[in-house]
């Protein structure tokens, strides 16, 4: 009797304990992202030791030899290059998204799950080496260019690696549109793709909003891919074809060469600071959509 | 144009959309298995890499992938499991789970290079372990994490009430019926979510450029956790930027190919069976 007692206490005991070692576990989630706000934060606010943030901002001289850490041109091309792939390929996303949720047959549908896992898997040093040995060639001869490397090149193959995010997002999103808001409008006498269009697209905005914020911040995020195909050269791109560079490409450029806690490396501290501040602000956007979402 | 003309031409248009999207990834793999599998030999597989002269292997940079991926979901299951069961099973709709939902979101979209960086400060230069197999694994932990929770939480989520409640009725004990009934029930979603991070993380760059390093250690397999270990998707990348060996674009089509081959195990073989077990279980119920 005593034994089954001591027995049974102990269970309640591991049952009582271990409940905090899952609220550990879940805690050191929020201790993770403090602390890597903190660390990047700290180091690289101590730029402005030695920088104005109007010259890190607002100018777009980089040569830190020089003394010179205007990052205005990365900022740019991370901006711009994010924007043109989401151009490229948002419409290509939701146009496979409305495909597979609405008019692809169930044998292609069943093909094209996988096929959207495979998109996500494949390593973004593959993308940009598909990039560097075919694309990079392809628009050099095509379009006459000097090297093929710029804006051009890293937005097409950013477009293809944010199509996941896209498609498997709007999917979800079209098919949790009611159904009764789709037979409504087919009974009202109106074709499938004016229901699309006007009915099911709509209700579904919210979903789509989503995935086009976390494409963006997927492809702002990009480093290797980008890093092998924008040409990584300090400049403000005059055309689609000059090269140029974006925050993270010249992070993973330059980081190596710069000893760590100088000026220079925290400058790049800071950029990554910047991509860190952008990731964050998204996801409390979607957040703000997630909150008035209706369908 | 009628309606209906409209109509049809939007269809046309979707199913391009649709053909165009499995095109450009068959493109993809395609090319790289068609350029890649040729190079792929045993001494090519297995042999030491080479600084400057032709002719080198991949063979420890393999090692120091499948060790740092190893190393790495050895730390983030557990913890990822254990966070995924407490949003489950015992979190409350109050501030502290909001924190940590927003916190595990936040953490998904960091952007991988942000990761590498962090990693870099606490343990190469806080710790001052230089570049590492355990810095790098570690780090690494930091992109499996949110993943594999949300992965956990949901598989969880998936698996009936009426379960726990019979074991709860049955006098078992919270944690008693989380171990014994919910968990082996949510372990097929779980595993498949397991083996897409492993294939994700397996390809992963910039998080270790700056914390596993981008060279080896001498001896083939070393298992010193102390030691640089350069990934194949890290020497892929090193060998298109700054590599000196003359057939570096071989060497980096190997590598392309012996990724992607891994990587369609990962997704085709192991996980497949966990969908069929989800699925075949998700009928039963």
């Amino acid at each position: 009797m005593n034994t089954i007692d001591h027995n049974h206490k102990l269970t309640l005991a591991y049952d009582k304990y271990v409940r905090y070692l899952f609220i550990a576990s879940a805690v050191f989630m929020t201790v993770i992202i403090f602390s890597i706000i903190f660390f990047i934060g700290k180091q690289g606010l101590m730029t402005f030791t030695e920088v104005s943030p109007i010259e890190f901002f607002f100018t777009s001289k980089w040569d830190p030899m020089g003394h010179h850490y205007g990052a205005l041109s990365f900022i740019i091309g991370s901006i711009v290059v994010t924007f043109m792939s989401i151009v490229i390929g948002a419409p290509l996303g939701l146009a496979g998204a409305v495909f597979m949720a609405k008019i692809a047959p169930k044998w292609v549908r069943e093909i094209m799950r996988p096929a959207t896992d495979l998109y996500v898997a494949v390593p973004s040093v593959v993308y940009g080496y598909v990039g560097l040995v075919l694309l990079v060639p392809f628009l050099r001869e095509f379009f006459h260019v000097g090297t093929g490397f710029g804006l051009l090149a890293a937005a097409i193959i950013l477009a293809v690696m944010i199509l996941p995010t896209i498609i498997s997002i709007c999917e979800d999103a079209i098919r949790s549109v009611p159904k009764t808001l789709e037979e409504a409008s087919l009974a009202l006498g109106a074709t499938r793709w004016q229901t699309l269009w006007q009915v099911v697209i709509p209700a579904a905005m919210p979903g789509i909003l989503t995935a086009v914020i976390l494409a963006m911040a997927r492809a702002i995020g990009e480093t290797m891919a980008v890093q092998m195909l924008i040409g990584n050269t300090p400049m403000i791109a005059t055309s689609l074809f000059s090269p140029t560079s974006a925050l993270t490409s010249n992070i993973v450029v330059e980081m190596g060469n710069t000893p760590f806690g100088s000026a220079w490396g925290n400058s790049l501290f800071l950029m990554a600071l910047v991509l860190l501040l952008i990731s964050l602000g998204m996801i409390l956007l979607i957040r703000r959509i997630g909150a008035r979402r209706i369908a | 144009m009628s309606a209906k003309s409209i109509n049809q031409l939007a269809t046309v248009c979707m199913w391009i959309a649709g053909v165009l999207i499995l095109g450009i990834l068959m493109a993809f793999l395609g090319y790289i298995l068609y350029k890649g599998l040729p190079v792929l030999s045993f001494d090519f597989i297995f042999g030491k890499s080479r600084e400057l002269e032709a002719g080198g292997g991949v063979g420890a940079q393999l090692f120091n992938s499948f060790y740092i991926l190893f190393l790495s979901m050895l730390v983030s299951i557990p913890l990822a499991i254990g966070a995924g069961v407490y949003l489950a099973e015992y979190a409350k709709e109050n501030r502290l789970t909001y924190l940590i939902r927003l916190s595990t979101e936040s953490l998904a979209t960091v952007p991988s290079i942000v990761l590498g960086l962090f990693g870099m400060i606490v343990f190469v230069n806080f710790f001052r372990a230089g570049f590492s197999i355990i810095g790098g694994s570690l780090t690494l932990m930091l992109l499996n994490l949110p993943v594999l929770v949300r992965v956990t939480e949901e598989s969880i989520r998936t698996v009936p009430k009426y379960y726990s409640e019979a074991s709860l009725a049955l006098g078992a004990t919270k944690f008693q019926t989380i171990w014994k009934v919910v968990l082996p029930n949510a372990m097929p979603g779980i595993i498949t979510g397991i083996t897409l991070t492993a294939g994700r993380a397996l390809g992963e760059t910039a998080i270790l450029i700056f914390t596993a390093g981008t060279t080896v250690s001498r001896h083939l397999g070393d298992t010193n956790v102390l030691a640089a270990g350069e990934t194949l998707a890290v020497h892929m990348w090193y060998l298109m930027s700054t590599g000196l060996v003359p057939d570096r674009v071989a060497i980096a089509d190997g590598i392309g190919a012996l990724l992607i081959i891994m990587i369609l195990i990962f997704n085709l073989v192991f996980a497949i069976p966990g969908r069929i077990i989800q699925k075949r279980t998700g009928t039963m119920r």
